[in-house]
Formats: structure tokens, C-alpha cells, sequence
């Protein structure tokens, strides 16, 4: 039996019993089914992405003229702030959430989380959190940037501040909480057939991911939690008037704040390393090395977070020390690159929106890299600290990397989650739109840094105007590629061309239940008959005619029963 | 992935049992594992303000800050006593209910609520006693921050406590097959007890 025999077999035995199927009222209530609280994650942080990507485009309007004359310097801060604030811990960690509590269960054949009602809880932490944090913009938003120095972000209104504390506090209590069912998940609720090395490489991306979490998170909390004693109650932790150091802050909050860019991109890893081998039909190349490097990553990510703080009268010899491990993280990193090109390399690729995407996150990914490596070095960073060289290079890794993977991985599972295809012409238009806008406006800030532009200032120097200018038509032009996506996104939920079980002809096991999935996702037990990347290897045995699990041990819902 | 060693139709077995078992609740059989982890990235907390104490303290000339007030030893050193104890006491319970002795869980562990309740009692007398407050200097800030937050976990883990006293009541609650609220709120003191030490060297002995 070839591949597609076998695969169209296992498709149309699943047309024949559509399981129990979500009613749209689910989706607004706490609800234990992973696949639920997948969406529900998803779609909140879609939401934060426009109320940030607004945020965005009307700090590039303000940056448009070198004078302050759209909105007030203060407003600028609190813009800024909030902007920062939302894109990460309620856009790209939540988005990243969002993926592996819909596709971990499936892809590693569970019927749902370890800990669905803490799952639950973990998302409707959200919402609160996270419109109060929006919410603070009308009466009193924090203004001291996403990092929150003190003392500067203990001078600047209590009230905005106070808020900002509160919300990290809930967000980052529910990442630790969704990434204790991560973690607990992957590890102990395989199908009995599957051993770690046979995992998809998203699981291992998310197991690498969810130790950040749980190891860098909780310190934040404990630099939250001075901090919110220095504002609110009147010690001296962090300032310096009082015989404090804000230097320790800096410390606390960037050993999570540095594991935290992993936290954002490793997700994304896994992802292109699953969309990449399914749209090039060819098996992964080197997947040990790509999961072990995820775990090198994710160990390296926690020794090199003073790179942050070159300027903050760090020793030269702890310096050194910061810039050779940050630079070492370049080469698990290059490993990943080298085997997603070493897979594309050869193999039949389909240009649709998910692996344009998945490409378009390779190529801007390895230029926020290569930025990444050049303020890795102590004299270099020094030169450019608190410039727009910094904000194009964390653009290039977070929006190049981060939200193409994301784009990328909802192309990819569309299909999966609603069981409609998406509309391919208008994603292309999509993917085309991104890719100019995001260069547009992200390349010129390298030019702007290195000619010595600050960031983070409302008003800015007449000689920069013109790369501004353009700076601020490209995110435009982002502000317009958001349309044909919501355009599709709705449309194709409710018209799309059905899409079938498995219209990509992929291999990993969430294809080989009904899409959408029932609501306890198998109906009989998955056994792996393939691994994860047999793309055109014949390697399917003949035997797998008769079920391997005997039909008294089906649950009394199935047809075989 | 084929060549593996598992019988299909055992697993099969298993797996169905626990699905029929559990449905959509929590899953009975990692719950310890899910404390454990939860243990871990808690101890992260405390581990990154110990980092914090301990660079505050390396960075200032003398330490504690000249002109803190003596800090007396007797009281908090009963207190660690109390605390250190209460971890076998708890101990005992957990044994007690492995031989299905519910009588003996409920008395180990109304023992132990009682040594963490007469150990809040302590700490909260001290904090009324000492001669600094919480503004004084750099010292007394990360000193009631720290113990305060720790009594909080104690606190908490008082309440566990109390909550499976107050469970056991019913008969049959807790019993050899299934004591997991005994276990969790075990692991969760013995966790508060270590932590207890550790501050204990770092704010009173150093
Ligand atoms: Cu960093």
C-alpha cells in the first residue's frame, strides 16, 4: 500500500461518524476542551494585535514630523508603553499559547490537556487583564516603556504604573499556569506508541518553551513585586535616593525578559519546522539536531541576559562573558535555518499562504538575526544602545519571526480548526502586503540607529525626517495588509471550500482525525504508522489493514464498537 | 513509529481506561507531577529575590546598614524549631493514610496546622516587636518583604491543610488509593519549610 492509499484510507473512515461538534456559544464561556481554549487564545490575541497595531500607527504618525504635533509627548510615552506592553504579553505569548493548547493534544494523540480547568483558567486570566492594561490609555496609562526602569517608571504617576505591575502579575501567573499543562502534557500524555524522539518538532519547540517560562517568569514576578513596593508602599528596593539599586531590577527583569524572546519565537520554530516538510513534501532534515537545539536554546536563552545592560556600568569581564554566550546561541539557531532550507532544498514546494509565510519568517528571521549578532558585541552595542538600530533588530526577530510564523501557522491549521480552506489569492495578497510593509518600515530604523536617532522620544532631530517619512508609509501599508486577512479569516469560517480531513496531505496525527476535530479529538486510539516526516518515503507496512486496537476496546461511541 | 516494543492492544486498554475515567477532569495520575512543577517554577520566585537580597547586600559597604537595631535570635529561633518539626509531623499523617489510618491523617495534620498556626502567631509577634520598620533602611525592606512573603506561603499552605481536615471528615474521602490532597499539601509544606531555611540563614545567620 503506497502513502496516499494509506492516508486516504484513514480519511474516509472518519467521514463516515462525525463526532459531537462545538456550538458557537462555547467559544464565550470557560470551557475545558483544549481545542476551545486554542481559539479563544487565538482570537483574544488577534484582538490585541489590531488594539497594538493601532497603538503602532499612531506612534509612526507622531514620528512622522520631527516636532511633537500629533498627540502630546506624554501620550507619546503612554503609546509607546502600552504598545510594547500588549504586543508581547498579549499578542505573540498568548498567540504562541493559543497554538500548542489547540495542537499539542492532537499532535501527540491526548484527548485533551493534563489540566483542562487550569487550562481554562489560565486563558480567562486574560481578558481582564489585558483590557484593563488597554483600558488605562483613557485615564492614566504607565509611561515608562515596556521594561519599566526604575527610577524612572517610579516618577511617573502611580496610578498608570500600579496598572502595568497588576497586569504582568496576572498574565504571568497564567503563562506559568499554561505552561505547567505544557510541560506535563507533552511529557506524560503521549499515545503509548509514541516516544519522545517520534514527537512532532512542534512539542519539542513547546517543551523547550514552557521551561523558559517556568524558570524566567516567577523572577519577573519577584522584580514586580519590589517594584510595586517601591511605588506603592515607599522602600527603597530599586532607588537609589533611598540606598537601593535599580541595576538588580535590570538583572531580575532581564533574566525573564531575555528568555522571554525565546518564549515568543521557539513556538514559531516549531511551527515552520512542521509547515515546512508537509507545503516541501520531504522528510525534516536533521531532526534530532532541530529538537535538541530548540533545548540548547532554551538553556544558552537563560546565561546571556546582561547583553541588555552593556551600558549599565556592567565589568568588562562580565561583559565578555554575556557576548560570547549570546553569540553562541547563533549556532543552534543557524542549525534550525540550515536544516529548514536543507529540507525546502529539492523538494516539490507548494507556494500557498502558509508556506509563504513560513519562508518569509526564514528569510526576515535570519536578518533580525544577524542584527542580533551584531549587538551582541559589547563595542558595536555600546555604539548603538537606545537607538533605532535596536528597534528595527527586535522588529526583524518579533514581527519578521514571531508574527510571520504565526500568520504561517494559521494558514496552515485553518483547515484543521474550522474544517474549511482558506482563500488562497487573498492570503497571497496578504503575505505580499506584510512582506513590503514590514521592510518598508523596519530596514530604514537600521540606517536611522546607526546615524544615532534615539528611540523611545516623541521629537527627533529634522535630519532623519525623510527615512522616517518612509518608515511611517510602511506601516501603513501593514495597517492595510491587515484587511485582506480579517476579509478571509471571516469569510472563509463561514464559506469557505470544505476542506476534508487532511488537505495537505500531512502526516502528523492531528491530520488523522476529522476536521474539525471531534470533541474528544480520537475516537479510537491513534497508533503511529509513520513518523511525523515520512514525506514520500514508502515506509508504510502492509499490515495495517485490520485495526490495531481490537474493537471490544473501542469506546461505545464508535462505529466499531 | 513502528518497532516499538508496546503491545498495541494493552495500551489500547490503558488508554481507554483512563479516558473513560477521567473524561475532561484533571488527570488524577499527573497531578503530583503538575505540584511538583508548579513547586519549581515557584521556587524560581523566591530563588531570584535570595539573588536579590544577596546582591543588595554584596553591594553595600556594611551589612546589615549601620544603625539597624540588634535583631534577637531566641524567638525566630523557635520558630525554625516549630517549622523544621512540623515537616515530620506532616510526615507521619502521610503514612498514616498510606495504611488507610484516616484517624491517624487527621491528627498528624491538625499537629502541623497547629505548629504553622503557632508559627504565623511567632512571626507576627516579632514583626511587633522589632525596632525597625518596613522604610527603616535597604535591610528592614528586604526583611519584611521576604519573611512576609514567605508567611504568606505559609498561610496558604495552612489553608491546604485545614481544607483536608476538613475533607476527611467524610468517610471514605481520603483513603490508601487516593490521598492526592494529603500528598499535595505535604509537598507544599515541606516546599514552605525549605524555603523557611534557606531565609533563615540568609536574613538572621549571615
Ligand atoms: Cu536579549
Amino acid at each position: 500500500m503506497t502513502q496516499a492509499e494509506a492516508l486516504s484510507e484513514t480519511r474516509s473512515s472518519h467521514d463516515h461518524h462525525p463526532g459531537p461538534q462545538r456550538k458557537w456559544q462555547d467559544y464565550f464561556t470557560f470551557n475545558t476542551d483544549h481545542k476551545v481554549i486554542g481559539i479563544q487564545y487565538l482570537v483574544l490575541s488577534f484582538i490585541f494585535f489590531g488594539i497594538g497595531g493601532i497603538m503602532a500607527d499612531l506612534i509612526r504618525t507622531e514620528l512622522k514630523t520631527p516636532a511633537t504635533d500629533f498627540v502630546s509627548p506624554e501620550m507619546y510615552n503612554q503609546l509607546l508603553t502600552l504598545h510594547g506592553t500588549i504586543m508581547i504579553f498579549l499578542w505573540i505569548i498568548p498567540a504562541g499559547s493559543g497554538l500548542a493548547n489547540y495542537l499539542i493534544p492532537l499532535m501527540i494523540g491526548a484527548r485533551d490537556m493534563a489540566f483542562p480547568k487550569m487550562n481554562a483558567l489560565a486563558f480567562w486570566m486574560l481578558p481582564p487583564a489585558g483590557i484593563l492594561l488597554a483600558l488605562s490609555i483613557l485615564f492614566d496609562a504607565p509611561q515608562a516603556g515596556w521594561t519599566s526602569y526604575p527610577p524612572l517608571s517610579i516618577m511617573t504617576g502611580k496610578v498608570g504604573e500600579g496598572i502595568w505591575i497588576f497586569s504582568l502579575l496576572v498574565l504571568g501567573t497564567s503563562s506559568i499556569l499554561g505552561a505547567i499543562n505544557f510541560f506535563t502534557t507533552i511529557l506524560l500524555m503521549r499515545v503509548p506508541s509514541m516516544p519522545l524522539t517520534a514527537m512532532p518538532l512542534f512539542c519539542w519547540s513547546m517543551l523547550a518553551t514552557s521551561a523558559l517560562i517556568l524558570i524566567g517568569t516567577p523572577v519577573l514576578a519577584g522584580a514586580l513585586i519590589l517594584l510595586a513596593f517601591d511605588l506603592l508602599a515607599g522602600t527603597a528596593f530599586f532607588n537609589p535616593t533611598g540606598g537601593g539599586d535599580p541595576i538588580v531590577y535590570q538583572h531580575m527583569f532581564w533574566f525573564y525578559s531575555h528568555p522571554a524572546v525565546y518564549i515568543m519565537i521557539l513556538p514559531l520554530f516549531g511551527v515552520i519546522s512542521e509547515i515546512i516538510p508537509v507545503h516541501s513534501r520531504k522528510p525534516i532534515f536533521g531532526y534530532l539536531a532541530i529538537a535538541y537545539s530548540s533545548l540548547a536554546i532554551s538553556f544558552l536563552g537563560l546565561i546571556v541576559w546582561a547583553h541588555h545592560m552593556f551600558t549599565s556600568g556592567t565589568p568588562a569581564w562580565l561583559r565578555m562573558f554575556f557576548m560570547i554566550t549570546t553569540m553562541v546561541i547563533a549556532v543552534p539557531t543557524g542549525i534550525k535555518v540550515f536544516s529548514w532550507l536543507a529540507t525546502m532544498w529539492g523538494g516539490k514546494i507548494a507556494l500557498n499562504s502558509a508556506m509563504l509565510f513560513a519562508m518569509g519568517f526564514v528569510g526576515e528571521f535570519v536578518i533580525g538575526g544577524i542584527s542580533g549578532v551584531m549587538v551582541a558585541s559589547v563595542p558595536f552595542d555600546i555604539h548603538v544602545h537606545d537607538t533605532y538600530f535596536v528597534v528595527a533588530h527586535l522588529h526583524y526577530v518579533l514581527f519578521g519571526g514571531s508574527v510571520f510564523g504565526i500568520f504561517a501557522a494559521i494558514y496552515h491549521w485553518f483547515p484543521k480548526m474550522t474544517g474549511r480552506m482558506v482563500n488562497e489569492p487573498l492570503g497571497i495578497v496578504h503575505f505580499i502586503l506584510t512582506l513590503i510593509g514590514m521592510n518598508l518600515t523596519f530596514m530604514p530604523m537600521h540606517a536611522l540607529g546607526l546615524q544615532g536617532m534615539n528611540r523611545r522620544i516623541a521629537l527627533y532631530d529634522p535630519q532623519f525626517q525623510p527615512l522616517n517619512e518612509l518608515c511611517t508609509i510602511g506601516s501603513y501599508i501593514l495597517a492595510v495588509s491587515a484587511l485582506p486577512f480579517l476579509v478571509n479569516m471571516i469569510w472563509s469560517w463561514i464559506k469557505g471550500r470544505e476542506a476534508g480531513d487532511n488537505p495537505w496531505n500531512a502526516l502528523t496525527l492531528e491530520w488523522q482525525t476529522s476536521s474539525p476535530p471531534a470533541i474528544e479529538n480520537f475516537e479510537t486510539l491513534p497508533v503511529l504508522r509513520w513518523g511525523p516526516y515520512d514525506y514520500g518515503v514508502e515506509r508504510i507496512p502492509e499490515d495495517i489493514e485490520p485495526p490495531l486496537t481490537s474493537p471490544e476496546l473501542q469506546p461505545e461511541s464508535s462505529a466499531l464498537s | 513509529m513502528q518497532g516499538s516494543t508496546v503491545d498495541p492492544a494493552q495500551a489500547a486498554l490503558n488508554y481507554h481506561a483512563e479516558a473513560v475515567a477521567t473524561g475532561h477532569e484533571e488527570h488524577p495520575d499527573h497531578r503530583i507531577f503538575g505540584i511538583i512543577v508548579f513547586l519549581a517554577a515557584e521556587s524560581m520566585i523566591f530563588l531570584g529575590l535570595f539573588m536579590a537580597y544577596l546582591t543588595f547586600r554584596a553591594v553595600y559597604p556594611t551589612w546589615p546598614p549601620e544603625g539597624t537595631p540588634e535583631r534577637e535570635l531566641l524567638l525566630p529561633g523557635i520558630n525554625t524549631l516549630i517549622l523544621i518539626s512540623s515537616s515530620f509531623v506532616i510526615h507521619q499523617a502521610d503514612t498514616a493514610v498510606k495504611k488507610d489510618n484516616v484517624g491517624g491523617l487527621r491528627k498528624w495534620f491538625a499537629i502541623t496546622a497547629l505548629m504553622g498556626a503557632v508559627f504565623l502567631a511567632g512571626q507576627l509577634y516579632e514583626y511587633h516587636n522589632l525596632e525597625f520598620g518596613l522604610k527603616t533602611n535597604l535591610y528592614a525592606s528586604t526583611f519584611y518583604v521576604l519573611t512576609g512573603f514567605h508567611g504568606l506561603h505559609v498561610f496558604f499552605g495552612l489553608c491546604l491543610i485545614l481544607g483536608v481536615l476538613w475533607r476527611s471528615r467524610i468517610k471514605g474521602h481520603y483513603s490508601s488509593q487516593h490521598h492526592f490532597g494529603v500528598e499535595a499539601a505535604e509537598l507544599y509544606w515541606h516546599f514552605v519549610d525549605v524555603v523557611w531555611i534557606v531565609l533563615f540563614i540568609l536574613l538572621y545567620l549571615l
